[in-house]
This record gives C-alpha cells, structure tokens and sequence, in this order.
C-alpha cells in the first residue's frame, strides 16, 4: 500500500504506548491481588478479620481490587488511550 | 418434566434461533462473504464486543466446572479464580490497535491469516491450522458435554437426547449466521449469564442466612474453606499465581478471543468493551464462584461438583426464576461452542482449503464448503461427545494452555518485535505444543506451577533465540512488515 508513512508511525506509537498501559494495569492488579490476599490471608484462620462478613484478605484482594481495578480501567481509557482511525484509506471516517 | 423451569429455558433458544435466521439475510447479502461469515465485517461495536469476548471466554467452566471446583475449595479458588479479571482489560489493550491496524492492512479475516501474512510461510500457517483443529475440537467437545449434560439435569431426559437437543439448537442458527449470529447471540447470552449470576447469588446469601452466617458455617466445618490455601491447604501461592498465565494473561493467545480483536468497527467500540467487559468478566466470575462457595452450607453434601450450580438454583429459587437462571451456563456454553465451531470452520475452509486446496473458488463454491464444514464439524463433535470423558474444567483447560503455548509468542512477537521471522515463530510454535504436550503427559505442575507455564517460557525463548540466528535470510518478511 502506498499511503505515507508518518501518520501511521504516529498511530503504531500511540498502540504501542496503550499496549504498554496494559502491562503496567496487569501489574498493579497481581500486586494488589497477591498483597493482600497472601498479606493477609496467611496468618491462623482463628486472627482473622472481618468485613461486612468476608475474611479481611478476601475482601481488600478480591472484592476492593476488582472495584480498585475497573476504576483504574477507566481513569486509563478515560485520560490515557487516544481515538485512532483503522483503515488507512477511509482514515477521516469516524 | 419441570415445565416451569423448562418454559424460560425455550423462549431462551427461541430467542436464539430467531437471532441466527435474523443474521442469515446479512450472510445472503453480502458483497464478501467470508468476511461476513467469518468476521461479521468488522462491524462490531464497543456493548457487542464486549459481551461477544466475555460470553467466548466465560463457558461450562466458569458457571458449572468452577462453582463446582469452589464447592469443595472454598474462598481460595474464589481467589484464585479472579485472575481471570485481568482478561477483561488485558487481551484488547495488548493486542490493541496495533492488530486492529494491520489485521486491516493485511485483509485479515481470522488469526492465520495475520500469521501468514507477517510470517510468509506455508509451515506457520498449517501448524496454526493443525493446532486450532486439534486443541478447539477437545475443548468443544467438554463444553458440549457440558450443554448436554445441564439439558439431561433439568429435563430429566436421558444424555444422548440431551445432546441432540443441545447441539442441534447450537448448530442451526451457527450454520445459517455465522460470525454475525454468533457475536449477536453472544451479546444476548452475556446479558443472560450478568443477570444469572446476580439473581442466583442474592437468592443464596438469603438461603444462606446473609454472608456473616455463611461464612461463620465455613468456618466452623473447616477453617481453611475460608483461608486462601484450599480446603486441604494444598493450593500454593506458586501455583494459585501461575494462573495469572493461564486464565490471566495467556487468554491473548487464544485464537477465538484474537479473532475479535480485529472484529470491532473502530477505536472508540475497543475502549468502551475494555470497560464493560472488564466489569462483566470480573462480575461474572467473582459472582459465579462466590456462589459456589455459598451453596456448601446451604446445600450440603453435594457429591458431583458440577451438579451444584443446577440443584443450587432449584433449591433456592422459584421454578421460573430457576428456568432463567439456568439458562445462563446454557449461555455460556452455547456462546462458547458457536465461537469455537465457527472458528475451527474458517482455519479449514478460509486458512486450508482457500490458501492451498482450491485458492480459485467461485464465491458459491465457498459458500457451500463454509456451510457444509461447519455442519460437518458440529457432527463430528457430537460423535465424540456420545462416550463423554468426566472433569471438564480439565480437558478444556488442557486446550487452553496447548493453545497459548502455541500462539501467544508468534501473535505478540509478531505485532511488537520487528525482528521476529517464520524461523522464531515455527520454532516457538513446536516447542509450545510439544513441551506442553510432554510436560502434560509426563511432569505435570514442574516447580508447583501450573503445567502452562514452562512450555509458555520454552517457546518464548525458542522464538528469540531462533530469530535471532536466521536473522540474515528473514529480511524480506520484516521489510514487508515495515511498509
């Protein structure tokens, strides 16, 4: 194809920076994830603390993280990824 | 028969038929049909792609293996299983508008034709074919034993009609609609399976006497049901975590979630599915296995794991509202084996027959073959599925890791790593499959890690190191890439 080369340069960087944005958000998750739920989880079942019912570990590792997570989704897509055209030849349309 | 809870479950499949015939004038009409059939044209927005992703990946596993599994483990497979909430967000980010891009640029309609087009080589593109035939026939099998035995629970009809029923239901309205029928219906059978898993999950926090009972009855019968170590302690961090690989972020290399990555109309559908589905999916699965959970006290002394979730619903809910509960995994595994049997129709007819048998047929001749294959493979599947094995979170998480093995390097590599060649891809592609294979067989769960992990780790280093020694002769693919 002979379209020219820059503005998909621009648009491969903008993929490449999001793809990036992935890795750092999987991060985060697992980190939080494995904190709390090991942080907290690992001591005598009798230590336990509760939260509206749930193990402490449970509910910050699973409950709050999913909550954490779907916010960070959206503050990234939100504030972070860019509108990119797919095809080259109709690059104007929507 | 249970006609109240039969009565939801039939509107439900009528519902879905009328879908399929619906999408078929699509199919009719069209100016190209593959892309229509195999692709729905691209024409995916943010709520369908979403939905169609969620509904793909979440299958007998998530609504009657898992539960099931959680049953017997407690909260820590309830854990365990939230690694899977990274697939809502994780698969479309990386993949992303880079595959959106050139998937276009190459004119592809499903992964292999991504593979060949960067890769240039016949070897990749049978492998890919091969490994797709293989790995997805096992795992539509398990769900359609899945199907067929949730019909056989409900109905109280015998398994093999059971299957009958199930299959046949499954495999008219994929044959006539194609990728169009299945995404729509995907979307529905999503709405379906959020709905399922929070109506049946108030109604057992209820039956259960609210969540500080519940819980308190775990711990009384066995602390560890609420620690995250398993009921016999035996789920390890190294283990529970090496599913962020294999549910987590290996789903990128399974071909029937890659091929939606190029089916979504622009970039503004991609960022609105990465939220809904990032809350669908963690809803659904956080929800499904929380319940498993839930039903032990309220339910006591269920024997089979995947009679849970069905008895569960009958026990707590009214007949009707059961019948619509129920109708959720019915979703789930519905949605997964249209995906699957419209996906393993294309690698033979657009990937085999197109690139090598016949690359001349008439737009009727393919039309013909599209339609008959599938027809073919659906029966093919319900063959096998007569002598059903038993576990099935099992065998279809034996597909899943034979199929990341094998695709997730070539597919990330290729769109992120210029100097990637056929030579790496082949490489990665036989090690994948090979040591997952072996290790599966022979040296299952090396270093307490789950069997995925290793053969992902071989051929990432096969890639790399192949690559990089035929690096001189790959030049023309990666000038053909850089264009």
């Amino acid at each position: 194809m002979k379209n020219t080369v820059n503005p998909l340069d621009k648009h491969f960087k903008i993929a490449h920076r999001e793809a990036l944005f992935g890795v750092i958000l999987v991060v985060i998750n697992f980190i939080w994830w494995y904190g709390f739920g090991y942080g907290l989880g690992s001591g005598k079942v009798e230590n336990y603390t509760y939260i509206f019912g749930l193990p402490a570990w449970f509910f910050y590792s699973c409950i709050l993280g999913f909550l954490v997570m779907t916010i960070l989704v959206i503050l990234t897509i939100k504030f972070l990824f860019k509108d990119v055209p797919f095809d080259e030849e109709e690059g104007e349309h929507q | 028969m249970n006609w109240p809870v039969i009565t939801p479950l039939i509107i439900f499949l009528l519902i879905i038929f009328a879908v399929g015939i619906w999408s078929n004038k699509f199919v009719l009409k069209s100016n190209s049909f593959l892309e229509e059939y195999f692709l729905g044209e691209r024409q995916m927005g943010g709520f369908i792609l979403a939905m169609t992703m969620v509904a793909t990946y979440g299958s007998a596993s998530s609504f009657i293996g898992g539960p099931g599994v959680a049953y017997t483990q407690g909260l820590g497979w309830v854990f365990l299983a939230m690694a899977q909430l990274a697939t809502g967000y994780f698969t479309l980010m990386i993949l992303g508008k880079k595959f959106a891009i050139v998937a276009r640029r190459y004119k592809a309609i499903t992964l292999i034709d991504f593979l060949k087009e960067r890769y240039h080589s016949k070897t990749v593109v049978l492998l890919s074919a091969a490994s797709i035939i293989i790995f997805l026939f096992s795992s539509m099998t398990a769900q359609w034993i899945g199907g067929a035995r949730l019909v056989e629970s409900l109905t109280g009809l015998s398994y093999t009609t059971a299957l009958f029923i199930f299959a046949f239901s499954v495999l008219v309205f994929v044959i006539v609609g194609g990728f169009r029928a299945v995404a729509l219906t995907d979307a529905i059978q999503g709405v379906v399976m959020f709905l399922g898993t929070l109506i049946l999950l108030i109604a057992t926090i209820k039956a259960g006497g609210g969540v500080p009972k519940i819980i308190s009855d775990l711990a009384a019968e066995n602390p560890n049901l609420i620690s995250p170590f398993g009921a016999e302690r035996n789920l390890t961090p190294a283990y529970v975590s090496s599913f962020w690989i294999l549910v987590g972020i290996g789903v990128v290399g399974l071909p029937q979630i890659t091929v939606r990555a190029m089916s979504y109309k622009n970039s503004k559908a991609m960022h609105s599915a990465i939220i809904i589905g990032t809350i669908v999916v963690g809803f659904i699965m956080l929800g499904m296995h929380l319940i498993g959970v839930f039903a032990r006290p309220v339910l006591p002394g269920v024997k089979v794991g995947d009679t849970v979730m069905p008895l569960l619903s009958m026990k707590v809910l009214p007949p009707f509202v059961a019948g619509i509960v129920l109708a959720a995994p019915m979703a789930a595994i519905m949605s997964t084996v249209d995906a699957l049997l419209i996906l393993v129709s294309s690698a033979i007819v657009k990937d085999v027959y197109l690139n090598y048998i016949k690359p001349n047929a008439s737009n009727n001749q393919i039309k013909k073959i599209s339609f008959s294959v599938t027809a073919i493979i659906g029966i093919l599947v319900i063959l096998l599925s007569l002598s059903p094995p038993d576990l099935i979170v099992w065998l279809n998480l034996f597909s899943f890791g034979g199929l990341e093995s094998v695709f997730i390097w070539p597919v990330i590599l290729g769109l992120y790593w210029k100097k990637g060649n056929k030579h790496g891809a082949i490489a990665s592609m036989i090690l994948g499959m090979g040591s997952y294979i072996l290790l599966d067989r022979f040296y299952p769960n090396a270093f307490g890690l789950h069997t995925v992990v290793l053969p992902i780790l071989l051929s990432f280093v096969g890639f790399i190191v192949v690559s990089l020694l035929y690096r001189q002769k790959a030049g023309t693919s990666h000038m053909e890439f850089q264009k």
